[in-house]
Parts: structure tokens; sequence; C-alpha cells
């Protein structure tokens, strides 16, 4: 049995309960088997948060024990942490080598208390620069193939035992993203307090009208739309407040992650999630005068104290659930004109949860050497986003047809990075 | 392979020889060679399809119309706006939203920006000259608040000084809400009988009051009412005072609210529905994205002046005047591109000195507005025209200047585009030259008729369709009215299978709910906060690729609840600012569903209904519940 990782950090900004002496925690780990059914209503849970606009994973896990990151970004590299810079300036250092970001401040507990692991130099291996395309090849889960039209998300969920529950797999926001679309239902929720008709005359003869069309595409949504609001009408009675004082920050992402953590507390039986977060191109200005300033602060501070937030409020049932990240590519190694820096390649993605064997940078790390870059500009990839994410729903969703997943990727277990617990 | 050929050959010299009649082309050709005949619609279907495809949805007695004057005759009309007088009604409803004719040094000027009142506030700006008190009122407040601002992010230590970032949100207004204190009242301009219309009178007579009240008068008591109070009459009362409240609470949100206002008073009420179906499509083809910085106050101008002119014209006019728009140029970023030999400004600040190279503008003038992704060319191409359009720049854009061309940004070496050599030397004639290669390009024609058939035609459109428009467009220099006409004369177009096949978009959805009711727009600002729950928040899609033409892509669980929710708040007359008259709701409930429908009703709608009109409580009146019902149905959302 693994050492607790449940360490009461008194004036962390996240603390967490006693030492391993929870009953309840040993149990579950006793009885942690692959299948949901196993776990009852306490299903694994799957969250994805796509970071849209190609984050710059250079700048966000920053290799500042690498000088040619310095020597490729003079103006908008981040600081190392040496005397003379404030804190809240330069890199906060991982494991000498690799640091965070300084507004990513408030993931380094987790770091530290091993819930946060890093793939780095991940991505996908197709040569689009285009954001589209990018971001549908990482959605499809098929990389240079534009025929598919589902996504892995959805095709990670195992088959339904019996009656599958409407909001297995919930997106927020008011569009259903293609990672999420496929044979089963899905739903977007854009606000649980108002994920409902509102005139509960209309609502029945709504409710009739979509199930009985013969239009199939409103049909099938109809149903599954009617389906969740039922379920989810339990949550909209009482207001909802996060757990252990956990503040998620104001805004879209804050509230997109605070409402999954709310349904996966109900057990309402949310399976896999999924949230996205844009703003991340930063062809020009991405840094302010001081690397807490500017546009790629903002968005990490929102980033990181969301799922920072997400992590406290979800407390115990952090065993249960597995956050991991992506963008559609990363962005060049070399700063452009205009203090920014343009489409690239290889990235860095991010897991969090219970099962997460975390306080490690995974991956091969390729170096910044003019013949070590993709294309002679961009970060190299050394792992597949297709192995990061295949890992989380091979071992931590328990579903073993990664190749059904992942159709023509010829990846397999042997290539995961080992970041879950077995 | 050489049939195809035959078919294009006369389908082109058709179109040549008789200048395009409003006629079909006779099938000729296709029997001559035994091509599969598309099943097509009935002439009854013709009529209403044209109206689903052409405008943002029928309103009551436009099918009568079509069918009186001649579909083909009608979409001829329509090919042709000028020849249509718009609306008198939509002009009225257009006039008090002064920004929408305003260029864009003069909105700056009467709603100075952020970025203007920060300098005005470091003295590098003069306060705008005007006797306008209204405009002086609102200057003064933006100041005040900006201050505020300004002092809060201090606090905070998160100081963001770059001018040239974002504009901060401006912050509530901090005067105690709905009363009005002691020294207020008495620090107004008024005298005692006034002040006690003011303080005791109903909203009648508030409103008289400060109808006959001066100008600089009138602005003064509003400034001193609270919020509350000043919003209550303004929405009780005539637009004039209402613009005037508007300005004094957000001078910032004006531009943004006659945008977003105008476009959907236009959508509903403009009779030339075609010019406002295509205006659509091509902003969304050449998207730019309104809260991205200095792009808040250039989207007015862009939107009148670069891409409506141009939506039955010639491409290449378009995609220059798209190229050359401070908008553009900002957007994607091109008017701070210098080239990487460009000497370094020797008086620019520490965080400019360094500049080089943006490939954004060059990317997706290929990508998104010319070639698509698979047209062909390699990031190499992006490289060299990024170089090509370096000092294609704004000056000064945060005070609204224009376009205009700076050699020393410019890379003046030789480049090679698409496998044609750009010799050295070239200045602005390079990017002109990179403009008219992608104009002329196979591969352009082939996107820009494939997005257009993807937007009137099917979300997967058949071939066939796709070449004969690009081959319209390769004939006719980019002749987009001609392409239009190829779509809409050709069998596809009129395939029986396409018949109420599309799914509406949120705009088409919303747009076409309140023509069907005849809907009654005092204000659109509701229905503008509506679009964002419903998914197409307008003028906001933060990626260049614009909103999907794919209808298929905006169906999902949370949007279709917000149309049903929209639908049935719409037919009861409760959406804010839209007036509809319940009493049309009135006779047997297939004929209020066939008035909105145009069309009978689905069996399983028609007994949904049925069954909801028995359950419901005795006092509602059934009319408004079975329209709503009607608007928020599965036969509603296709087009």
């Amino acid at each position: 049995m693994p050492i607790s990782r449940r360490i009461f950090l008194r004036d962390s900004a996240i603390a967490m309960i006693g030492v391993g002496t929870s009953p309840l925690w040993l149990e579950r780990a006793a009885l942690a088997v692959n299948s949901t059914a196993a776990t009852g209503q306490r299903r694994k849970v799957l969250v994805a948060i796509f970071q849209r606009g190609a984050a710059d994973g250079l700048n966000i896990v920053v290799p500042h024990g690498e000088q040619r990151y310095y020597d490729l970004r003079p103006t908008i590299s981040i600081p190392r942490p040496i005397a003379g810079i404030a804190k809240e300036d330069s890199v906060i250092d991982l494991d000498g080598m690799f640091g965070l970001h300084p507004s990513l401040a408030s993931l380094k507990p987790l770091w530290d208390r091993q819930q946060l692991a890093i793939v780095h130099a991940a991505g996908s291996p197709d040569p689009t620069r285009s954001h589209f395309d990018a971001q549908d090849y990482m959605e499809s889960g098929t990389p240079g193939l534009k025929a598919t039209s589902d996504g892995w998300l959805n095709r990670a969920l195992l088959p339904a035992d019996g009656k599958p529950s409407p909001v297995r797999a919930v997106s927020l926001g008011p569009t259903l993203p293609r990672a999420m679309r496929g044979t089963n239902d899905a739903v977007a929720v854009e606000n649980l307090n108002s994920f409902n008709v509102r005139d509960a005359a209309a609502a029945k003869s709504l409710e009739a009208m979509y199930a009985g069309t013969g239009d199939q595409v409103l049909n099938g949504t109809g149903r599954a739309t009617f389906e969740a609001v039922a379920l989810l009408q339990s949550l909209q009675k009482t207001p909802y407040q996060p757990a252990d004082g956990a503040k998620y920050p104001a805004g879209r992402f804050g509230d997109s992650l605070r409402q999954i953590a709310q349904m996966i507390k109900a057990d309402v039986g949310v399976e896999v999630a999924f949230a996205d977060l844009g703003g991340w191109d930063h062809h020009a200005q991405e840094v302010g005068p001081k690397a807490s300033v500017g546009q790629l602060a903002n968005r990490l501070t929102e980033f990181g104290d969301s799922l920072a937030a997400f992590y406290r409020d979800l407390g115990d049932r952090m065993e249960d659930v597995v956050v991991v990240t992506m963008s559609e590519f990363g962005r060049t190694a070399k700063e452009n004109g205009d203090r920014g820096t343009d489409h690239g390649h290889a990235n860095a993605m991010f897991v969090m949860g219970g099962p997460v064997q975390g306080g490690k940078v995974y991956g091969k790390w390729p170096g910044l050497a003019p013949e070590q870059l993709y294309e002679s500009r961009d970060l190299a990839l050394t792992t597949d986003f297709r192995d990061v994410l295949g890992e989380a729903v091979y071992s931590h969703l328990g579903n073993r047809q990664i190749a059904q997943v992942f159709p023509g990727y010829a990846g397999g277990a042997n290539k995961f990075k080992g970041y879950l617990r077995a | 392979m050489q049939q195809k050929v035959f078919v294009l050959t006369i389908a082109g010299l058709t179109m040549l020889a008789t200048g395009f009649a409003a006629k079909k082309p006779k099938p000729a050709a296709a029997t001559a060679l035994s091509a599969p005949k598309i099943p097509q619609m009935t002439d009854d279907q013709k009529a209403l399809h044209a109206l689903n495809r052409l405008t943002f949805g029928p309103r009551p007695g436009d099918l009568e119309q079509v069918k009186q004057l001649g579909v083909h005759q009608w979409i001829e009309q329509q090919l042709q706006p000028d020849s249509i007088p718009e609306n008198p009604i939509l002009l009225a409803k257009l006039a008090p939203l002064d920004t929408l004719q305003m260029s864009t040094g003069a909105m700056l000027q009467k709603y100075p920006s952020p970025q203007m009142i920060k300098q005005i506030i470091d003295g590098k700006l003069p306060l705008p000259s005007t006797d306008d008190p209204l405009t002086r009122a609102a200057v003064q407040t933006a100041i005040a608040r900006y201050e505020q601002k300004k002092r809060a992010d201090d606090a905070a230590q998160a100081p963001n000084p770059d001018p040239s970032a974002a504009a901060p949100p401006m912050p509530a207004d901090r005067m105690p809400a709905g009363r009005i204190t002691k020294e207020m009242f008495n620090s107004l301009p008024l005298d005692a009988d006034q002040k006690s219309d003011l303080l005791n009178g109903t909203q009648q007579t508030r409103l008289d009051l400060l109808a006959s009240l001066p100008d600089d008068k009138l602005v003064a008591v509003l400034e001193a009412l609270p919020p509350q109070i000043r919003n209550r009459l303004a929405n009780a009362g005539p637009p004039a005072l209402r613009r005037r409240v508007e300005i004094l609470n957000t001078p910032m949100q004006v531009v943004n609210r006659d945008l977003t206002e105008g476009k959907l008073l236009r959508a509903i009420y403009s009779s030339r529905q075609l010019d406002e179906v295509l205006s659509d499509f091509w902003f969304n083809h050449f998207n730019v994205y309104l809260d991205k910085g200095a792009d808040r106050f250039m989207i007015t101008s862009y939107e009148r002046d670069v891409i409506r002119p141009h939506v039955l014209g010639k491409f290449k006019d378009l995609l220059l005047a798209t190229a050359e728009s401070p908008a553009m140029l900002f957007y994607l970023d091109n008017w701070e591109s210098v080239s990487d030999n460009a000497p370094a400004r020797p008086n620019a600040p520490a965080d400019r000195k360094r500049q080089g190279l943006n490939e954004n503008y060059g990317r997706e003038l290929m990508e998104l507005h010319t070639l698509g992704v698979d047209g062909g060319y390699t990031q190499l191409d992006v490289t060299e025209v990024a170089r090509c359009f370096t000092g294609w720049t704004i000056r000064q854009p945060q005070q609204g200047g224009g376009f205009f061309f700076n050699p020393r940004m410019h890379d003046p070496g030789e480049k090679h585009v698409l496998g044609v050599a750009i010799p050295a030397g070239g200045g602005i004639e390079d990017g002109l030259k990179v403009i008219d290669i992608l104009a002329q390009s196979p591969a352009t024609a082939h996107f820009i008729a494939k997005s257009l058939a993807i937007r009137f035609v099917s979300d997967n459109p058949p071939d066939a369709l796709v070449d004969k428009m690009a081959a319209t467009f390769s004939a006719t220099d980019g002749d987009l009215r001609e392409v239009m006409r190829t779509m809409f004369n050709a069998d596809e177009f009129w395939a029986a299978a396409n018949f109420r096949a599309k799914l509406k978009s949120p705009l088409e959805m919303v747009v076409s709910a309140v023509r069907a009711v005849n809907g009654d727009v005092d204000t659109a600002v509701q229905m503008v906060q509506l679009m964002n729950t419903l998914g197409e928040p307008l003028y906001r899609k933060q990626e260049p690729t614009g909103y999907t033409n794919r209808g298929g892509d905006w169906l999902n669980s949370a949007s279709l609840l917000a149309r049903m929710n929209f639908a049935n708040t719409l037919a009861q007359g409760k959406i804010g600012g839209v007036k509809v008259d319940l009493a049309q709701f009135s006779g047997d409930t297939a004929q209020i569903e066939h008035n909105i429908l145009l069309a009978d009703a689905s069996p399983a709608s028609q007994s949904a209904i049925q069954a909801g009109i028995g359950e419901a409580p005795q006092k509602q009146p059934t009319g408004p519940m079975v329209a709503g019902l009607t608007l928020g149905s599965p036969d509603f959302q296709r087009r």
C-alpha cells in the first residue's frame, strides 16, 4: 500500500485532511478495480481540459536548466530564481531542470504532494500548424485524418452496465466539442442552474415533440437533453458551496470546473468531462515587462487557480479523478519580433489527481540545440499525446480497447509513461 | 471526365451569351448526356426554400409575395440589393445608433477608447473639444472610471501599464443604488417645481420633465440620478433618452452595443435580406474579433466599408480591402510585423526595440481566406507571404488611424510564393502580387465555392455543384454575384432532399423566430445577450475561422434548451425589448402552427402540442403557448 500522500500542510494554500488515517480512503484503495461498476456510484472520472490557441509550453514548464532557452528568448523568457529577481517574476523550480511559470504558484503544493505530473515535449505528430486542423486532430484522436467525425473522449467510455447515466459525458460551455461527439450520449451544459425548460407546462410537450420527431438528429439530441435535465434538476435546488473554502476564480473556466466538481460530488454519474479555455495564441506581447504581468501570466493565473480550487473542492473524491490538459500544439522555441511566439510543435501536458504519481516531469527532453529542434524552429516531439491520454483511458477508466479509442494508432500500454499508479 | 467538361462549357457559354437571364438554364445538356436527374422540389416548396435560404426567415406575407413575383424573379431582385428600397422601419431604428455611420476617427472623438482616456489623463492627448454636454459628461465618466480602476489595480498589485493591451473592463458604478440623497437632490439644476415633479411625480411626469429640459440640464440631471432610477426612466422613455442614459452608464460600450444591436435589427428588418445574409457570411469568412484591443472600435468601419460593399462584387476587391483594413491588420498582427532585416528603431521603448516577422496573417490569408488548408501551400510559403506583407501597417491604431505602407518595416528582398518569384525591391507591390496570385488560384475558387455551398445548400454539398460554382468563379475573375447565380440556378440547390434540411444557426433561429411572429423590436439589447447563451456571441468569435457554416455543428443540449426557452418567452411577448402582438395567435391550433411554419407541423409535433394544451392551466390563453411550442419544435429548427 503506498504511503498516504495526504500531508497536512499548515501554511499552504491547500490544507488537507489527516495522514492516511481515513478508513474510507483505505477501503476504497483496497477495492480499487478497473471496472467502473465495481465502485458503484463512485465512478472513475476523467476530466479533459483543452487550452485552445496553442499554449506556450516552453514558458509554462520552463526548461530553465538549459541555457539555450534563454538565448532563444532574450526578452520573453521567464528568469531563473536567482537573487535580485522577485519570486513572483521568476520560475518556480521543480527539479533543477524544469520550473513552473510563477503564475502557476497555486499548483506547486500539488506538485509537492505528488498529485501533479507533467509530460513535456508531448503532442501530435502531425505537422499541421493550423489551429483549426490541429484541434480537430487532437479531439478526434486521429491526427492527419479529416474524415473522423467522433472524438476520443466519447470513444473512451466503456459500454455501460445497465442504463447509462444521461450525463456520463458532459462538456461545459454552449457548444459540444469534437472530442465529446460520438455514439455515446454527451451533453453540453452551459450553466447548471439554467439547464432546463423554464416553463414547466411547455416542458412536457417539448419533450414529447422531440421524442416523436422523425428527424433522427433532433430526436437523439432531444432525448439526451431531457434525460439530463431530469437528472440534473436536483442540483438546481440549492446554491452550491465549494468544500474546504475552495475559491474558483471568476470567469468561464473557473465556472466550468466548479460545475464539473459539483456534478462529480453529486454522484449523477459523470465519467468523462470536458472544459476549455481560450486565449493562448500569443503572437504578440505574450509576456509583460515582468513575468507576472501580461497575457500569459493572466491566462496561467486563471488556469492554475481554477485547477487548484477544483482539487481542493473535490478533496477526498480526487482519489477517483484524473485531470489531463492539452493544447493543439506548442509555440516556436525562438521568440518572434513582437515579444511573442508563433505556431510550434511539441508542448507540455499536465496530469493531476489522486491516482497520479506526480512530482515528476515525464517524457524525454529533446533539447533546444538547433539540430534538436523540429524543422529548425520548434520543440521536437518525443511523446505522442495518445500515449498520455491512452494511459488515462486504459489505467484509470479501465478501457483496455485502446486501439478503438485511438484508431490507426500503433501505440500500446508499453508506451505509457507510467504516470498513474498501477 | 470528357462529359463533365462538356457540361461545364455549355453552362459557361449559356451564361455569357444570355447575360444570365433569371430563368433556370434548360436541362437539355444534362438530358443529352444522361446525367442522373436530381429529384427537384415542387414549385410551392421552391418558394419557401428560396425564402429559407436567402433570408433570415420568412415573415407573414413573404411567401405570397415571392409566389406572386415568381421565385427566380425574386431571387434576381435580391441579387440586386440596391434595386430594393430599404425598409423605412429599419432606417428609423438604426438612426439613433450614431456610431454605425461614423468613421473610426470621429467615433473615437465622441467615445474615446480606454487607451485614449489613458493618454488624455497622461496629458498626451487633449480632451475632445465638443459642445455636446453628453460627450463631455461621457468622457468625464470614462476618466473617472479609468482612474478608479487603476487605483483598484494598483492596490491589488497587478498593474497592466502596456497601453496597447486589451482594455480593462469598466467597473460597476459605485453610486448608491435606488435612492436620491439629499445632497444629490439639492445639487440638481432644477427649480422647486421641477424638483418636486422629479421626486414625487409619476413615471410619466418625470419623463415629461426630462423631455422639457435643454440638453445640458438634462445631462446634469441624469448624471446626478442613481443608476437604478436613471435606468428605469430610460427603459420607459423614448429611444433618445435611452441612448443618453446608455452613453452615461457605459460610454465604452456604446460602440459595441450599436454594432450588435444594429446587426440584429438589420437581420430582422432589412428588405435586402440576401445582402444581410451575405454580410454575415463574409464577415465570418474574414473574421475579426471584437474584444481584441483596438479592434473594439475598428469593426464598425470594417463591416460597413470593407465587407458590405463587396459581397456581390469581385472577390479580389473584397480580399484586397480586408488586407488593407486596420481591423484585419490589427487582429492578425500584421500591423506590427517587421522585416527581420529592418534596422532597429533607436527611439522605440525598450520592449519594442527588437522587432521581427509575424506570420499570423500570412498563414490565415492562405488557410482561411483564400486557398483553404488543403490548398497546396507550405510553411515556407507562409513565411514568404508574411515577408511580402511587412510594412502593411496602421497609422496610430489606437486613435483610429488608417492604412499606410511603411517602407522602413518592409522586407525588400526577393521572395518566392507558391512557385512565383517576386523580385526584390517591390515595396507595396509584393503584397498586391500575393493578393493577385491567391485571388486567381483555382484552389481559392474551389474553397470559396465550397464555403458558399455549405452555407446556402448543404452541410455536405455535392462536388458537382461546388465544381460548377468554382468554374464560374474562375471564368468571371471572381464575380461573386455570378457565383451566387450559378448556385441558385443549379439543380442541386433545388434538390427535394434539401427542403428544410439545414439546421438553423443560433442567429438564424432567433431572427427567424422574431420575423415569423412579426416581433416589434424596441431595443435588441436583451436578444444580444441571448446570443451568448445560444453559443453565437455576435462579433465575438475569437478564432479567425469565424463561426461555422454547418448547421449540424451548432446542435447540442445546452443550445437546444436555450432555443426552447427563447421560443417560449418570445411567444409570450416577454423577451425584453421585443413586442409581440399576442392577438395574432388566435384561431385553431393547426392554423397557428401553419402560420409560423408555413407548412403543416409534423404529426408528432401536432399531437404533442395538442396534449400540452389539454394540460395547460385553464386561465392561460393557449394561443401564445402553441406559438411558443411551435417555435421551439424540431420543425422550426430547420430551414
